[in-house]
């Protein structure tokens, strides 16, 4: 499959391997964080830490849209559902994450019309179908989603459709990427930048990190031989002592973004002062509101918001594995009450979380199986 | 779901505590388990009973039957390759022949919805006995209900089938062995993919058609050059291979290290699960299965299946072991490996 094999051919994964264990200094050890939560998935889902050698510790970012999103949130969207009798439309992401009286799919069983979407054009679609009903489209993610949700808004209001709002949470990466730098028990050598994000954004928002905190970024890829060459990458910045912006990811990320995506951003979307983020607390100028001009598709802005405010589960230690100064299985709760199936912290309740990707890709393994199992078929 | 020879399970006995009824405790992952192994298998089955078997054995007068009951619900009811009809005679018949019986009769219920076109409902009994002929089982009986409009999707085809034991197959979970070999009949994923894209949500086409068949040559050719050697069975339906093999993992005990350069999967299939994020290990399939085969066996029963017709793609895609007992392993040839879990919510609900 063209764009996949090329990426996971094993003679390629092998010098990349060998090149990163020439470069690291041996007596160093090297924290590089991830920012996206699609590498956080990638590095467990193909095994990663097999491949790299020990003094290179990957620390997982905030970028997963899902486990940043405070309960309250989440509360206050079924609950304009529920009350307004609409139907509930969100990514089938969203659906097994809690909230205060279950979630999206515990509603549904109990009768609330809660329906999965692709896209958010597959939302305005279903209130196309139903006039006679409101359809609220709960929007999540980061710059990578932001702008189909703006077109959406840009098309339901050009044709009229009254019948269909949003539910506005998307947030930004870079004020959560300074957040993490000004945590004072924060220490990073380099980052690897997020790569869907930065297809819209491009990546010059990152330049400040190299200029002004001095650490190495790397736009990357999914696939494993991506991630192994931005590390490469990284560790070259840091054994010639510089810190610079690169792009691995050049075959999808455009240096300057896209700037039809952020038009069109700039149209719907206006930053909020502040927004809560679970694990981080309130960060300014974080998130996207929908500006006044669309205020009749901004659920918000069209009905009761309840504003409920849910503190996390004090023995979760969310906040610590977020900003990597815990592994996700050092939490007291990982495992044993905190699961994928039944979540209690902002990071297992999606794949792209850091305890659950570490709960169904690498839990559970033994160390000396590893290195036999070439050989099993 | 049926009940089947006793097995020693040595996982902690199972709770269910669910206040409701989700989709996903019909996705055949671990609500399923939970529903099944918390609340029916108690209560209905006996706590010595295997409820997860696909076929239960009973014996009349010295005479040992295997049984099965199937349900299907599959929504869109036509789709690339099959229909509802077929797959409720196949899938029967298929889990007869995973616990080692050719299926010999079977019965069936229709729950059709008021309202439901006589021509489609026609067109569906000639796909059932189009597949009853080519099984050759017979249809000895059934039963009809008739619900208010918008409440059965058009139609709900529930069955039961009772078989014969092929004499040289013992399939149970207890007796796989560290060592064994593990087969896996041809490619995965092509079913549940088909009937995902069939429902056009997605927008996505893609040249493929779902797998429905009866596996049961396939199992008689394994079970003529091989028998003695095969251990388990299991046809990996909802919650796709992995579900299947998590499930033989802990009723052994025992690991299960896969390859996973070696698992059949055809690119149309590999593709859909990239864009959507989605495990192919996880998709379900409706005429594939998996067998367990003792080391010494294990070219025999490889070459048995890939010389009955659709045995083809037939292959070992992996091993028992030890380590990490109680779970599936998939190693890669760049050296990553990763745990693979049993499905745990409902990616594609309604596949069959």
């Amino acid at each position: 499959m063209r764009y996949v094999d090329e990426f996971r051919d094993p003679e390629l994964i092998t010098k990349a391997s060998e090149e990163i264990r020439r470069l690291a200094e041996r007596e160093r050890h090297y924290r590089i964080m991830e920012i996206c939560g699609g590498h956080t998935h990638a590095i467990y889902r193909f095994g990663l830490k097999d491949i790299l050698p020990d003094n290179i510790e990957l620390i997982h970012g905030p970028g997963c849209p899902v486990c940043v999103l405070p309960m309250g949130r989440i509360d206050d969207g079924l609950a304009i559902a529920q009350k307004g009798d609409a139907i509930f439309a969100a990514f089938g992401d969203m659906m097994r994450v809690p909230g205060t009286h279950g979630s999206p799919f515990e509603h549904k069983a109990r009768g609330t019309d809660v329906r999965i979407v692709y896209s958010p054009a597959d939302a305005l679609q279903i209130a196309r179908k139903n006039p006679e009903r409101h359809v609220i489209f709960f929007a999540i993610g980061f710059e990578t989603t932001a702008p189909s949700t703006a077109l959406t808004l840009i098309r339901a209001k050009r044709e009229g459709v009254h019948n269909f709002s949003v539910f506005c949470n998307h947030v930004t990466i870079v004020p959560a990427i300074r957040a993490i730098l000004d945590s004072p028990d924060m220490r990073l050598d380099a980052f690897i930048g997020p790569g869907h994000v930065s297809t819209v954004i491009g990546c010059r928002p990152y330049e400040w990190i190299a200029r002004a905190e001095g650490k190495p970024v790397v736009t990357s890829g999914f696939e494993p031989l991506d991630l192994l060459q931005s590390i490469v990458m990284l560790l070259r910045q840091l054994r010639a002592g510089e810190a610079k912006v690169e792009n691995q990811y050049k075959r999808v990320v455009p240096w300057e973004g896209n700037l039809a995506a952020l038009k069109a951003m700039a149209e719907v979307f206006e930053l909020r002062p502040h927004f809560e983020w679970r694990g981080l607390g309130f960060i300014s100028q974080s998130a996207l509101r929908i500006r006044k001009e669309y205020a009749e598709w901004d659920s918000e802005q069209r009905f009761d918001v309840p504003e409920t405010r849910v503190a996390d589960p004090k023995a979760a230690q969310c906040g610590e594995v977020l900003k990597g100064v815990l592994k996700p299985a050092q939490c007291k709760l990982f495992g044993k009450e905190c699961t994928p199936e039944h979540p209690i912290g902002a990071l297992m309740v999606s794949s792209e979380g850091s305890c659950a990707a570490y709960y169904n890709y690498e839990y559970r393994k033994t160390a000396s199986l590893v290195t036999e199992i070439s050989s099993v078929a | 779901m049926s009940k089947g020879v006793a097995v020693e399970s040595n996982t902690p006995k199972v709770r269910f505590r669910d206040p409701q009824i989700e989709m996903a405790h019909g996705a055949g992952g671990k609500a399923s388990r939970r529903l099944l192994e918390g609340l029916f298998a108690p209560l209905l089955f006996g706590c010595s009973q295997d409820p997860l078997g696909d076929a239960a054995r009973v014996e009349i007068n010295g005479t040992s039957i295997a049984m099965t009951a199937d349900s299907f619900v599959v929504k869109p009811l036509r789709f690339p390759g099959g229909s509802i009809g077929e797959l409720a005679v196949n899938g029967t018949m298929n889990d007869l022949a995973v616990a080692g019986a050719k299926g010999h009769s079977m019965v069936v219920t229709f729950v059709l919805e008021e309202g439901f076109p006589s021509s489609v409902l026609e067109a569906e009994v000639r796909a059932m006995s189009n597949a009853l002929r080519r099984a050759g089982v017979a249809m000895v009986g059934g039963d009809t209900k008739v619900v208010e409009r918008g409440k059965a999707d058009g139609m709900y085809i529930t069955t039961a089938g009772i078989g014969r034991p092929l004499p040289t197959l013992r399939v149970n979970a207890r007796s796989v062995r560290p060592g064994d070999k593990v087969l896996l009949s041809g490619p995965i994923g092509d079913h549940g993919i088909t009937i995902l894209l069939a429902r056009g949500d997605l927008e996505l086409e893609a040249d493929l058609r779902s797998d429905t068949r009866s596996v049961l040559p396939l199992v008689e050719a394994l079970a003529t050059e091989a028998g003695p050697g095969v251990r388990w069975m299991r046809d990996p339906t909802r919650g796709g291979v992995a579900t299947s093999l998590n499930e033989l993992a802990r009723d052994c005990g025992l690991g299960i290290a896969l390859l996973e350069e070696e698992i059949p999967i055809h690119d149309a299939v590999r593709g859909a699960c990239e864009l959507l994020g989605l495990d192919p290990l996880h998709i379900a399939n409706e005429g594939q299965f998996l067998a367990v085969v003792a080391p010494e066996y294990a070219d025999l029963a490889l070459n048995a299946l890939n010389s009955a017709p659709g045995g083809e793609d037939a292959c070992i895609i992996g091993e028992v072991r030890k380590e990490p007992a109680n779970a599936v392993l998939v190693s890669t040839r760049y050296g990553g490996s990763r745990i693979v879990d049993m499905l745990a919510g409902d990616p594609l609900p309604r596949i069959c």
